[in-house]
This record gives structure tokens, sequence and C-alpha cells, in this order.
């Protein structure tokens, strides 16, 4: 560089001579690539220009997607929750059909064509192009079938097609734990990659069925075909078939969902049964449910808006987002926490007079049972269900302690089922409420929380999952719906969905045998709180609890003036049966139920003799 | 040409010229860029079935983009000089807010939601990056020496990683090649740019580890088109056999076979060439490349008039820019680059680099118009 860099100084005319050198050689580089891309395109466009000609006028070789069969979905007994039937729709290229209102009018007079068909064509017709089939009318029966045959001629542009639609046979028996596949949505459209989805028209939408999208998919297929100067196939040049998708085994067992569903009469709520072993889920209920063989050709708005307004939310999946205050249920599990911890022994003995007082306060913290129930240990509060012991020990213990000890029983985060849309329900800490309300953590709090009231939500999936993590004496086990997957054309045998668990960290074993025993004694006892439900057959360990139903407020799902006419609280149930042996967990909550021990225990018993005693 | 602001009066030139240079517009840049348009509705007409609702939406963009395009020409270069550091400064944080909280749509996070309007940082960028580099370079002389070559660099290198990550390659691409053309144009050695340059492509082969699948998979198809017949391996060759058959004249406006019949997804957005090139030839073609060349040179001697150093390398860098975009588009469609998602300039159907490359436009009148001495 010939200018000393000691000068500071700007020199303008030099600095304008600079750009414009540069500017010379850009504009000179511009000149050369527009050149190069020019001298290419004549080479396409005139060298070339035959040959290519000829490949667009013989062009009449066109790819063509094959669609992949969505995979099948079984029990675990072998009966077919999902299958893809034929079904005939019929279809409009706008292209082709010219006045497309007056071709639609026309149809009308042939076979019936509702609002909803116009509707959905309509919208259809704005996410695709002109040269493509967009249905008009789906699952045509076979009269109109016939209909349509004899009077075809008079339709150019409207032709049957042949497709395969996803059915579910246990309709609203599986909804919440299948799910439903619907039509590709829009904002679905940008998440896919377009061409393994090039043929398919439905995707899954809820449950198993958008979990395992990808699986349940397979792969596209493709077709080289012959088509005339109209864009009509001709024949089939070369193809490559699509790769079938693949089926899935559940751990689900129907009848023991069927038993699960019919044992809650006229009540609403959830239920989840799980193999604490293995993590499968045996039964999955949110009742009240809904037919998801609707959603798959569309639902119609009126349909739609009917379910999403109903009061007793049949599309809302209780399992797996419903969030209740567990109430006594969690007792075992601070239970637990005090003997670990050291903060209570399990001779230690608390005198319950029906109320508690924080050191130097005067509010009462009442007992559920006023008059008090006596001297109690641990084993008995467990088994009477004492609050006053409970509010004693979560004084001792502290929210945070509390926190960390519930946290690996899937407590405030997911159980890491294999579904979407879990809600993670609420485990507070003091950390949790100073980031949230921006204020400390009072006391008071804490005892309430030691009850399984207060901050403190979950999901029933949560307290099956805790339950089983105790049933295993603290190993928890992730839970999961799909027990193998496998391929029905491969004929190799389905490959098993992985078994993951972790241990709890809990040192003295005695202690779980301390809180087991006391929750047999829930049934077995005199004093038990689910006495009810005792049996000769086998043991039975359990714990039940009541949930207020105002603290739902936190809920949106309820308003002011439902719960004035349904106050009773929810009743919740949790066991593992046999004691010695588990071989289910269970967790119930009967919405506006009332007791736990009266009617959410019962509903648990029959699904345990169904699953263990098969009756 | 010597810089004295006192020489004139401000309010000369406007006297001196007419009605278009008191509103600050310039003549040749303004016909060319509304012929630009009008071919591009026209294409697009076809391109997109005959849908006019879609033709007059592209219009209202249009319309409205113009009007940005207005009013940036009514800034001042010397406030536009003012505010560089803080527009880049502003984006730079934005581009950071976008990959913590921003929105994801087609699998990328390029979205920033104001709560009222979503907003993409990175487009901003395109304009604040190289205003950001002029600005650093012309507050000394040069050519600029090492130390400040090397905090030029990072200057474009920082906002460039950050689209990148988001990952919006052909974005990433347009504001480094917006940032390298200031530091070009400044006037460094042409030692410097070979170094870098061999540099660049010895590491090219480390570039393939840091990609995205979906990029990888794009290489992949550019080198062998046949692998993925059914995705963008299929839309070069049928847009291949679209262009050559299109011929010197082409098939006629609506006429396009193999635009109609055939299955290419993106014809009126990124492929939105291949179906000019089908329907009008390569008569087409050159009318086309004549608008483009005849804007690219209006704007580099727009910047060669400049009056300050800094509106002299903002000029031209957005002048080139433009003209990348034409490259790589038409590179991409005709087979000889990649595919890199980047729209044939005020061509393409959609308006979110619309209201940039016209704004850019704006900045360019406004550089051409606000100037104090006027050669005769």
């Amino acid at each position: 560089m010939s200018v000393n860099p000691q000068i500071h100084i700007k020199n303008y005319l030099r600095e304008s001579q600079i750009f414009l050198g540069r500017a010379v050689f850009a504009g000179v580089v511009v000149g050369l690539f527009a050149l190069i891309l020019i001298v290419h395109l004549g080479r396409l466009q005139i060298l070339e220009h035959d040959h290519f000609t000829t490949l667009s006028r013989d062009n009449r070789v066109k790819l063509e997607p094959l669609p992949p069969t969505r995979g099948l979905i079984y029990d675990a007994n072998g009966v077919l929750l999902a299958q893809n039937l034929p079904a005939y729709s019929l279809e409009i290229v706008p292209e082709k059909a010219g006045d497309v209102k007056r071709t639609i009018d026309e149809l009308t007079r042939v076979i019936p064509i509702s609002n909803d068909d116009r509707a959905r064509f309509a919208r259809l017709r704005r996410q695709r192009r002109r040269f493509d089939g967009i249905p008009i009318r789906v699952k045509l029966s076979d009269e109109e079938l016939a209909r349509f045959a004899v009077n075809r001629h008079r339709f150019p542009g409207v032709d049957i097609h042949a497709t395969l639609l996803r059915q579910y046979p246990l309709a609203e028996l599986t909804a919440h734990v299948l799910g439903y596949v619907g039509r590709i949505n829009d904002r679905e459209i940008k998440t896919i990659d377009m061409s393994e989805y090039s043929g398919t028209s439905h995707i899954g939408k809820n449950g198993i069925e958008k979990a395992y999208e990808k699986l349940l998919h397979g792969h596209v297929g493709l077709q080289q075909v012959e088509v005339n100067a109209k864009g009509r196939t001709l024949r089939v040049l070369e193809s490559t078939p699509p790769v079938r998708g693949r089926d899935l085994h559940l751990f689900l067992d129907t009848d023991l969902q069927k038993t699960a569903l019919d044992a809650f009469g006229d009540y609403s709520g959830a239920l989840v049964a799980i193999n604490p072993k293995t993590g499968g889920v045996l039964a999955l209920v949110s009742k009240p449910g809904f037919d998801p063989n609707l959603f798959v050709e569309g639902i119609s708005s009126a349909t739609y808006k009917a379910l999403r307004d109903s009061e007793e939310k049949p599309l809302f999946n209780r399992v797996l987002r419903g969030q209740y205050p567990p109430g006594s249920t969690v007792k075992p599990f601070f239970a637990l926490a005090g003997l670990e911890t050291g903060a209570v022994t399990p001779s230690k003995k608390i005198l319950c007079r029906g109320f508690y007082l924080l050191p130097g306060h005067d509010h009462k913290y009442r007992d559920w049972k006023k008059w008090g129930h006596g001297k109690m240990d641990v084993r008995s509060a467990i088994t009477q269900s004492c609050d006053v012991y409970f509010y004693d020990l979560a004084h001792t213990l502290g929210v945070d302690r509390m926190h960390d000890f519930l946290t690996p029983f899937s407590f405030g985060h997911h159980t890491g089922i294999d579904l979407t849309g879990e809600l993670r329900g609420l485990l507070p800490s003091s950390a949790w409420k100073r980031r949230v309300y921006k204020q400390p953590w009072y006391p008071g709090e804490t005892l309430i929380m030691g009850i399984g009231q207060g901050y403190f939500l979950a999901t029933p999936l949560q307290l099956a999952a805790a339950t089983a993590a105790l049933a295993n004496r603290g190993i928890y086990v992730r839970p999961r719906v799909v027990k193998a997957v496998g391929s029905a054309q491969s004929g190799r045998p389905p490959h098993p969905t992985v078994l993951s668990s972790s241990r709890i960290p809990a040192s003295n074993p005695a202690n779980w045998e301390t809180v087991i025993s006391a929750m047999v004694k829930v049934i077995e006892g005199k004093h038990g709180t689910a006495r009810s439900i005792r049996t000769d057959a086998y043991h039975i360990a359990g714990k039940t609890g009541t949930a207020q139903v105002f603290s739902i407020k936190q809920d949106e799902e309820y308003d002011e003036e439902k719960i004035a006419r349904k106050m009773r609280d929810h009743a919740l149930f949790i066991a593992f049966a046999p004691v010695e042996d588990p071989q289910i967990a269970v967790a119930v909550v009967v919405e506006h139920g009332g007791h736990g021990g009266s009617v959410a225990a019962p509903i648990a018993r029959r699904v345990m003799d169904k699953y263990l005693l098969k009756q | 040409m010597i810089y004295s602001p006192t020489t004139l009066a401000p309010s000369e030139p406007a006297r001196q010229h007419g009605l278009l240079t008191r509103l600050h517009l310039d003549l040749p840049l303004l016909s060319g860029l509304l012929l630009l348009c009008g071919y591009g509705l026209v294409v697009l007409y076809s391109a997109s079935g005959q849908d006019f609702g879609k033709v007059e939406r592209q219009a209202i963009r249009l319309a409205l983009a113009f009007v940005g395009m207005f009013m940036a020409a009514q800034i001042p270069p010397i406030h536009m000089r003012r505010w560089s550091p803080w527009l880049y400064l502003a984006g730079v944080l934005m581009l950071i807010a976008v990959l913590l909280f921003g929105d994801i749509g087609k699998g990328a996070q390029r979205w920033l939601n104001l709560g009222l309007f979503r907003f993409q940082p990175s487009e901003m960028l395109k304009l604040a990056l190289p205003m950001m580099v002029a600005w650093y370079l012309a507050e000394q002389p040069l050519p600029p020496t090492w130390q400040r070559l090397a905090i030029a660099g990072a200057l474009v290198l920082v906002p460039t990683l950050l689209i990148a990550k988001q990952p919006d390659l052909g974005t990433a691409v347009l504001v480094a090649a917006a940032g390298i053309f200031v530091l070009f144009l400044s006037g460094i050695g042409w030692k410097i740019i070979a170094a870098v340059g061999g540099l660049l492509m010895a590491l090219a082969p480390a570039a393939w580890y840091l990609m995205h699948d979906y990029q990888r998979q794009r290489v992949l198809t550019f080198l062998n088109p046949e692998r993925d017949p059914l995705g963008a391996g299929y839309h070069i060759i049928q847009s291949k056999i679209a262009i050559g058959s299109g011929g010197l004249f082409g098939k006629g406006w609506l006429n396009g076979t193999q635009s109609h019949l055939e299955f290419l997804p993106e014809r009126s957005t990124d492929f939105i060439f291949a179906v000019l090139s089908e329907e009008f030839g390569l008569v087409g073609i050159l009318v086309l490349m004549a608008l483009y060349l005849f804007i690219v040179y209006r704007g580099l001697y727009i910047a060669t008039r400049g009056q300050d150093t800094y509106s002299r390398l903002l000029a031209g860098s957005l002048t080139l820019v433009f003209f990348v975009y034409v490259i790589v588009n038409t590179g991409m469609v005709t087979g000889l680059l990649p595919v890199v998602g980047v729209p044939l300039p005020l061509i393409s159907y959609g308006g979110t680099s619309l209201v940039t490359i016209l704004a850019g436009f704006g900045i360019l009148m406004s550089i051409h118009t606000h100037r104090k001495l006027l050669p005769t």
C-alpha cells in the first residue's frame, strides 16, 4: 500500500477513485455473470431445445406418488383397534370441470351433497392447485356409486376416487388412547416433509396416531406413468412400491378398558392402570369419550361444536391433561419422605385433636375428622388419613425437602409416556413460588401441601406412575402404551419398545415396607378408609383421597355457575396389587364422586379383579 | 469531487430539477423497477394457474413496498449514517431474541412475535449490516487498516452466524454478501481477497459437518438430481425441461404445458423463472436480464456519484446484493447452483423480501437526490 499509514487525514479524492475502480470492477463481474447465465440458457433453449422439446412433448411420463398404507394398531390380545377400510369419494378437478359451481349444483340432483360437503370443498380448494382433484363427497354408498357411474358422461372433470380410510372399530372405548387421524391442515403442511406426504391426505392429530405418526405412516412410493395430453394416466411404466407403515402392538387390554369404563357408571373421570414391572399402560380411560371416526373425514361444524362445548368435556383427555389436587393420595409419599430423612421414626406418635396450630399462630388447620384421631403413628396416620399428623410432618420437612423427594416419582414433570400432550401438573417449591408469584413461601402453605392441597396438582397418569414406583419399592418405570413395533409384511417378529427405569434415592428398604403395610391396612384394617373393597383373593395396598372442587378454580375448565351446581368433591384412589408381587397399579379420579373410599376404590377393585382374577 | 457544503444552498437541486427530484425519486431507477414489477405480475398470472386473486394480493404488496421505498427516499443519508450503529445493534439483539423466544415456522426460527405483528429481524439486517460496515469504515481513511478490517469482518460474521443458526441459509448468504461487498468496495487489497477466498475454499469441507440434514440433502441433490426424484431433484429436472422446451420465443403466455400439467410446487415463488422461460423463451429472458442489468448499472452509477464514502459504500453494496438475488435464484432454477431459498427479486410471489429490496432502492434514491453539490 502506497499511503503512509501515519496520515489519518481523509483523502476524499483518493477514496472516490478507489471506489470508482472497485465499482467498475464489480460492474464488469456483474456483466460477466449475466453473460454466463445467458450463455447457459442459450445452450438449454437453443442448442438443446430439440432435446427438451421432445422431452416436454413426450413428457407423457409423469411421476406420481404412491401413498403408503398406514400401519395397524392392535391391543395386547391381538384385537384390532385401528384399521384401513376402502372408501370411495367423488373428486372434482376444477381446471377440467369448467364451471365448478354449476357442476356441483348438477351433481346434487344425482347424489346428495350437504352444506358441510360444500364448505369442505371450498376450504380444500384454496389449498390445492387447479389441476388437483378435490373431494366433494366422501364415503359414497354402493347405490350412490352406481347412480354416478350411469351419469358420469355428464360430468367432465368429476371422478370417483378410491382411498383407504382409517377406521376405529371400538370407537369411543379407545378414543383417548389412539387419538385419530384427520386431513393435513395448513399448519401441519409447514412441519412435514412434503415429498413424503405427497400422496397422503391424512395425518395423526392426537394420541398414538400423532405420537407414532412417523412409524405408522411408512414411506411414500413412486410410479412413472404415461399420461395423455390432458394428463390422464394411460399406463404405468415403472414403480417403486411404497413401504407400508409399521404396525403397533399395545400393552392396552381392551377387555380391561371396557370393565373400567363400565365401572364408572354415570360418573365422569379418569382411570389409568399400569403394569409396574414394564410401565405398560393396561387401561387408560377418560370418561366421557367420543367417537374418533367422526374426525377422520372431517367432522361437521355442528357436531364438533356440540362436542367442544359439552359440559362434560368429552374431548378433554383427563388422564394426560386433567390436573387435580391429589389430596390424601400423596400421604404415603410424604410418609416415606419423613422416614427417609429422619423427620419421623416409625414409632413416633402425635396427638391429633382435630386441628393443628403453627407455632406462634392461632389459625387452626383442621382435620377432616372434627374431634380428632387421637394418638397417631405413621402407619395409623396413613390408614386413617389423619391430616394433623401430616401437617406436623410437612412442617418438619419443609416445602423444599418435600418437593425434592417427590420429584423422582414424576410429580411436577412429564412422566415420559409415549403420547403427546401430557401436562406437568404442579409440584410447588419455594423457588417456584418466588419465580411465579414473586412472593415468599408461607409456612401455612407447607401444611396444606402435606395433605395434597393448595398449589399441588397432579394428573391421573402421574398418580399411577408414582403408585407403580411405590409398588416396585423405589424403581420408577417410564409408562408406555406401545409394547412392540412390527411389520406384517416383513414377517419378522415385532420389535419391542424400550423399558426405561430409574432408581428413586431412598436407602432403607424397611421404610418402603412400613408405608406399604400401612397402605394394606387402608383396605384391610378396622379403621381403613377403603375397607369396603377388602377381598380374600389377593392383598391390595391403596390410599384414598378427596380433592376439594373449589380448588379446581385454577382449572379454567369450570366456571362459577357450574361449581354451585356440582359442589361435591372429586374422589381419588390409588392402589396396587398383589402386594407381594405387584402386577397392576391403578389411579382413579371420579369427578364429583364425593369420598375416595366409597366411589373411587370400588372402581379400582373391579379393574384389579378383572386383571388378576380374569373375572 | 470535493465535498464543500457551503457552495450551494440545500434547496438548490430541487429547483434545478423537476418534481421527481423534489420527491427524492430517481426517474431511471423508478421506471426500471416499475417495468420489472409489471412484467412479474404478468408472469405470476400464468404461474399461479390464472388465479387473479393471487395477482391482486401481490399487486397490493408491491404497492405497499413502493410506499416504503418512497418513505426511505425521504430520509437524508446523513441521518441514515447517524442511525446505522443503532439499527445494527437493535437488529443483532433481535436476532438473539429470535433464537431465544422466536416463533417456529417451516422448521426454522425466524420470526419475532411483537404482539400485534410478526417481524423477521434477519430481513432488517439486510439493510442494517451494510449500513453499519459502511459507517464503521467511512470513519477513517480508506483503504482500511488490518485492525479495522478485522473488526469489520467480525461485524459481518456475528449476524451471519446468528441467521445461519435459525437456520436460514438463503438470508445468511445475502446478509454476508452485503457486508463483504462493502469491504470489497472500500478498497481492501487484492492479496487479502485472494487469501480469504483461498481459506474459505479450504474450509468448505468443514462446513459439511456444520450443516443441517436438509441442507446436506440439498447439496447432494444439486450434485446428483436423480437421487431425490420426487423432491428437489425432480424440481430441477422438470424446471430444466420447462426452460429448454421454451426455445427462442417460448410457447406463449398461459401456454406453458410443462408448468401447467406437471409437478412443480414452487412455480409461483422460487421457480417462477422456469415458467417465464417456458412461456417467453430466450427473448423473454433477455428482456428480464436487460431490466435487471439496467437497474444494477443505474445503482452502481448512483453509487459512484455518491457524495461521501458512506453513501458510496452503502449504495454500491445494496445494488450488488440485488444482483446476488438474481444470480442465486436463476442459478438454482437452471441447475447451476444448489437449491437455496432465495426468490427471484420483484418477480416471485411473496412479500417478505419485497419490502427490504424496495427500501434498499429507496436508500439509493435518497443518496442520489440529497446531494448538495450537483456536477453538471
